[in-house]
């Protein structure tokens, strides 16, 4: 896909560009609607219930048929609610989501853009989705959803700087910002090579962090159900409502993919011989198996309270992750220079 | 300066973690809570007037509906009370017959409370586990009077029905069943840290607040306050066994869940105990007359629910209906401590104050 | 103002007027009612005792002398006026019951929380009992040190009916009040928070009064 994508911009190629785009938003698509399944189904057998069985075989179409639902379920919209921030915050929640997974690379041909600040890139637009909930919750002038939409900004913010300074650490070992580049300095043959055990501080901190972006269990607090009700979607409906749950679970797929690519060498085979594995195979492999775990701590943790989430933000993961910089750097002033 | 201002939310009526329709109305600055005013009688249904209408045989099946959640106990402080009035003698298979179904209640209200719990905290799982086991109970109960939750299984002398064959084997073989679970939910649980820092030093008064406030139950003994009715004032025929009461000693929300879990400990010690006195054959009822009066006078008696202290104060004047019914509620007096325990906490600590109360509304509200 | 609207006015005054003439008939006959019955219940009753008497007397019972040095205590300690009645509840298994002046009631629950000798330091139960005659708060205690239990009560009339509040000295005594309040209509003066409980703020009459007239009788 490289030297196509270096193709001059005629009409035709962003025709065929945007076809791409249309695509590629169908597949995210799929993959939310069959991770919701996957996840009700996860959680269900977890917790000894069978999960969505009904809707077509196995309840596969169990997921279509809620969308549906929320499709043609009647948009209401609070009478005192800020009209025209409270229809902008879903989109403005979206987009980023959306537009984050242009930099992931799937295999050493499969990406779709080839940007040499990736990661940058990557960090910066998923920030840009706080301001969506925030006004989401700002524009319903609801209380409880005002309250989530501010714990939801606390959040984002102190987990941005923690998750940025951990991948730190890998920008030093493979020199680059690059995703693909990032990925290829990890090809070794053994999956000793992969960034998650010399980095796997940073890779521990990586995790916490992300999880808390994703504002998933143990740190859904913005939409914490049992204080907060629903949080800052609390009167969201319908369509807009489904955009939240929509971004919520593209960020997923988008946090799922990153650490793939920055911690478990994207589409590597974890030894020399399993080679002959199509690299595509690997990176869905490791990609479903970061996904089952978000799942799997969904059903076992307790939800932290927000000061504590505050305090290991600030006091634990932001001096650790600093740490990591630091013995990065000077193991690689003293072993590699 | 910014303009700042204090935020009046209203926490309930509708709310999934105010165990009912209960509701508190906070001020908050930030997420601190400066003042709450607990509202209640959503589910106010008037038992006690109600009751002034009823002979004692109709009020039994009200009072399964105030604590739904252990209507077996409410049962038995209603019956006990006009049996202590009338002078009543129960036969003994009667008897423990009760008393097994009474633990067996404090067992299964533990684990919906331990459930839901664990649930307004935030982790969903143990929600489902603790349900699947008092399923158990609620079968047993099912089979013995037909009812999944409003039993209305005691009565005025006795108990309406025999165990049917084979019904004692089965509580036999639940006992070492719910011992092994509750290994597995302190494995799963109670070491969790996330949890532990939920509730550790959260929600903290000590002895001498709790006896003022009238607290009763987990929410007394959570503060090192040695009584338990069972023990101090035995009733029915708990000084024939043997068991411990789990005390506390820093008066927070660990500890009440700390008691609570060894409480269906010694629950299950007792019952382990009233299987092997069972006593073979003999009546279930005892010798009542057919109008049941109480004579002139008023009594109040108490047990101990898995909740606190519930009582009944009954004032007769010779007829078939109580002059005047009041039940002393154990979550309506415990909730009395909320508001001040909620004074500086956080909308999140709320929850967790709440919950580590264990209240029931429809006892709340009566 | 117009004269139309003085006039409007006026006339819903009468209504007004007539309605309540009519409302207080109605009560002055259902008191007329109520005292006939209470006097009739009087006289059964002091018949009844009459024939107790007439029987041999039953062995004092075991709680007698911890009621006598109760009372003794009390009216050692207060005034001599400050016990209306004693006598031990063999009903509720010998439970000591006093029945204490309204007057001294705040300096008599003092005694009984704070008195070394009885440290009633745990209410279990506030109720209140109309009896058609008069009103009836009952205050069940327990010493949680001594195991001791004691019964008290406090009388107040049916019209304006008030007792002492002892939620300074117990707070249990905070939310059963209210309840009291609200269902009953006594008035706890020294009470923080003096408002109903179970009922709508807006609500008229007190339910679990016996002269209750219930919104839809049918009910």
């Amino acid at each position: 896909m490289g030297p196509w994508l270096n193709e001059a911009m005629t009409w035709g190629n962003a025709l065929i560009l945007f076809l791409w785009a249309v695509v590629f938003l169908f597949i995210v698509l799929g993959f939310v609607t069959y991770a919701i399944f996957f996840e009700r189904k996860v959680i269900g057998w977890m917790q000894l219930r069978i999960g969505p069985n009904r809707v077509g075989p196995f309840g596969m179409l169990q997921t279509v048929a809620d969308i549906f639902k929320l499709l043609i379920k009647e948009d209401t919209i609070p009478r005192k609610a800020d009209r025209v921030l409270f229809i902008l915050a879903p989109a403005l929640a979206y987009i980023p989501a959306f537009s984050v997974l242009a930099v992931i690379p799937y295999t050493q041909k499969l990406y779709f853009a080839d940007l040499n600040v990736g990661l940058l890139y990557y960090v910066a637009l998923s920030g840009l989705s706080t301001l969506g909930i925030v006004l989401g919750g700002w524009a319903s002038n609801n209380k409880y959803a005002l309250l989530g939409g501010m714990r939801s900004a606390a959040q984002m913010i102190s987990y941005e700087v923690p998750l940025v300074i951990s991948v730190v650490g890998v920008i030093l070992l493979s020199g680059s910002l690059n995703l693909r580049v990032i990925v290829e300095a990890q090809s070794g043959g053994w999956f000793w090579n992969w960034n998650f055990i010399p980095q796997i501080i940073g890779f521990a901190i990586f995790i916490i962090a992300a999880v808390s972006e994703l504002n998933r269990t143990p740190f859904d607090l913005p939409e914490a159900e049992s204080e907060l009700v629903a949080g800052y979607h609390v009167e969201y409906s319908g369509f807009r409502f489904a955009f939240f749950m929509l971004s919520e679970y593209v960020y997923v797929y988008a946090i799922a993919a990153l650490t793939t690519v920055l911690f478990l060498g994207g589409w590597n085979a974890p030894a020399p011989f399993l080679d002959f594995v199509p690299g595509m195979i690997w990176f869905l492999l490791k990609f479903t198996f970061i996904v089952f775990s978000l799942f799997w701590i969904r059903a076992t943790f307790p939800r932290i309270r927000v000061d504590q989430l505050m305090g290991l933000g600030w006091k634990v993961l932001l001096p650790v992750s600093l740490l990591n910089v630091f013995l990065t750097a000077v193991y690689l002033e003293l072993f590699i220079k | 300066m910014i303009r700042t201002e204090e935020l009046l939310l209203n926490v309930g009526p509708q709310h999934p973690s105010t165990h009912g329709v209960f509701r508190i109305i906070v001020k908050l600055d930030g997420e601190v809570i400066t003042e709450a005013t607990p509202v209640m009688g959503y589910l106010h249904r008037g038992t006690e007037k109600i009751a002034e209408n009823l002979n004692f045989t109709q009020i039994i099946p009200y009072t399964d509906r105030m604590d739904y959640v252990s209507a077996m106990t409410n049962n038995y402080v209603l019956v006990h009370a006009v049996e202590t009035m009338m002078g009543l003698e129960v036969p003994l298979r009667a008897e423990f017959l009760r008393l097994i179904v009474m633990e067996l209640q404090r067992i299964a209200s533990h684990l919906v409370w331990w459930g839901t719990y664990l649930l307004d905290i935030g982790a969903m799982s143990p929600f489902l586990y603790a349900f699947r086991d008092r399923e158990m109970i609620i079968d047993l109960f099912n089979e013995l009077c037909g009812a999944r939750l409003t039993y209305n299984y005691m009565r005025v002398g006795g108990v309406k029905w025999d165990a049917p064959p084979g019904w004692m084997d089965k509580v036999r073989d639940f006992i070492p069943y719910m011992e092994g679970k509750l290994q597995e939910y302190d494995k799963l649980v109670s070491g969790n840290e996330i949890f532990l820092a939920r509730i550790k030093g959260v929600g903290q008064y000590d002895a001498a607040t709790a006896i003022d406030y009238g607290l009763s139950g987990a929410n007394l003994r959570c503060t090192g306050v040695d009584w338990d009715i069972r023990k101090a004032e035995p009733y029915s025929l708990y000084s024939r066994f043997e068991f411990d009461v789990p005390l506390g000693k820093n008066g927070d929300c660990y500890d009440r869940y700390r008691i609570r879990l060894e409480e269906i400990r010694q629950s299950l010690r007792i019952l382990k105990q009233a299987l092997q006195q069972f006593p073979e054959g003999g009546e279930t009822m005892g010798k009542v007359p057919r109008a049941i009066r109480p004579p002139v006078g008023e009594v109040y008696v108490r047990i101990e629910s898995p909740r606190g202290e519930i009582g009944c104060h009954i004032v007769s004047k010779g007829k078939a209906e109580p002059y005047r019914l009041k039940f002393r509620r154990p979550s309506f007096v415990n909730l009395q401590i909320l508001p001040k325990l909620l004074v500086g906490e956080t909308m999140t600590n709320l929850i967790t104050i709440l919950g580590g109360i264990d209240i029931v509304v429809g006892e709340v509200d009566c | 103002m117009t004269d139309e609207q003085k006039n409007r006015e006026k006339a819903l005054t009468d209504i007004g007027n007539e309605q309540n003439a009519e409302r207080e008939a109605k009560l002055k006959a259902a008191a007329e009612a109520r005292a006939a019955r209470a006097a009739a219940k009087e006289k059964a009753e002091a018949e009844a005792a009459e024939a107790a008497l007439a029987e041999p007397p039953k062995p004092p019972s075991p709680k007698q002398p911890e009621l006598d040095a109760l009372v003794a205590l009390l009216k050692e300690q207060i005034n001599d006026s400050v016990i209306e009645d004693a006598y031990v509840n063999e009903l509720n298994s010998d439970m000591p019951t006093i029945i204490v002046n309204h007057t001294y009631w705040r300096e008599a629950a003092q005694l009984l929380k704070e008195h070394e000798g009885l440290q009633f330091n745990y209410l279990r139960n506030v109720s209140g009992v109309d009896y058609e005659t008069h009103m009836e708060v009952v205050y069940h205690l327990v010493s949680l040190a001594s195991k001791r239990e004691a019964a008290v009560k406090v009388k107040t009339d049916r019209k304006e009916a008030a007792v002492y509040s002892v939620t300074p000295i117990w707070a249990t005594a905070n939310w059963n009040e209210r309840e009291i309040y609200d269902l009953l209509g006594i008035n706890f003066p020294g009470h923080p928070d003096m408002r109903r409980i179970m009922m709508p703020d807006e609500w008229v009459g007190h339910p679990l009064r016996k002269d209750y007239e219930p919104l839809d009788s049918e009910v």
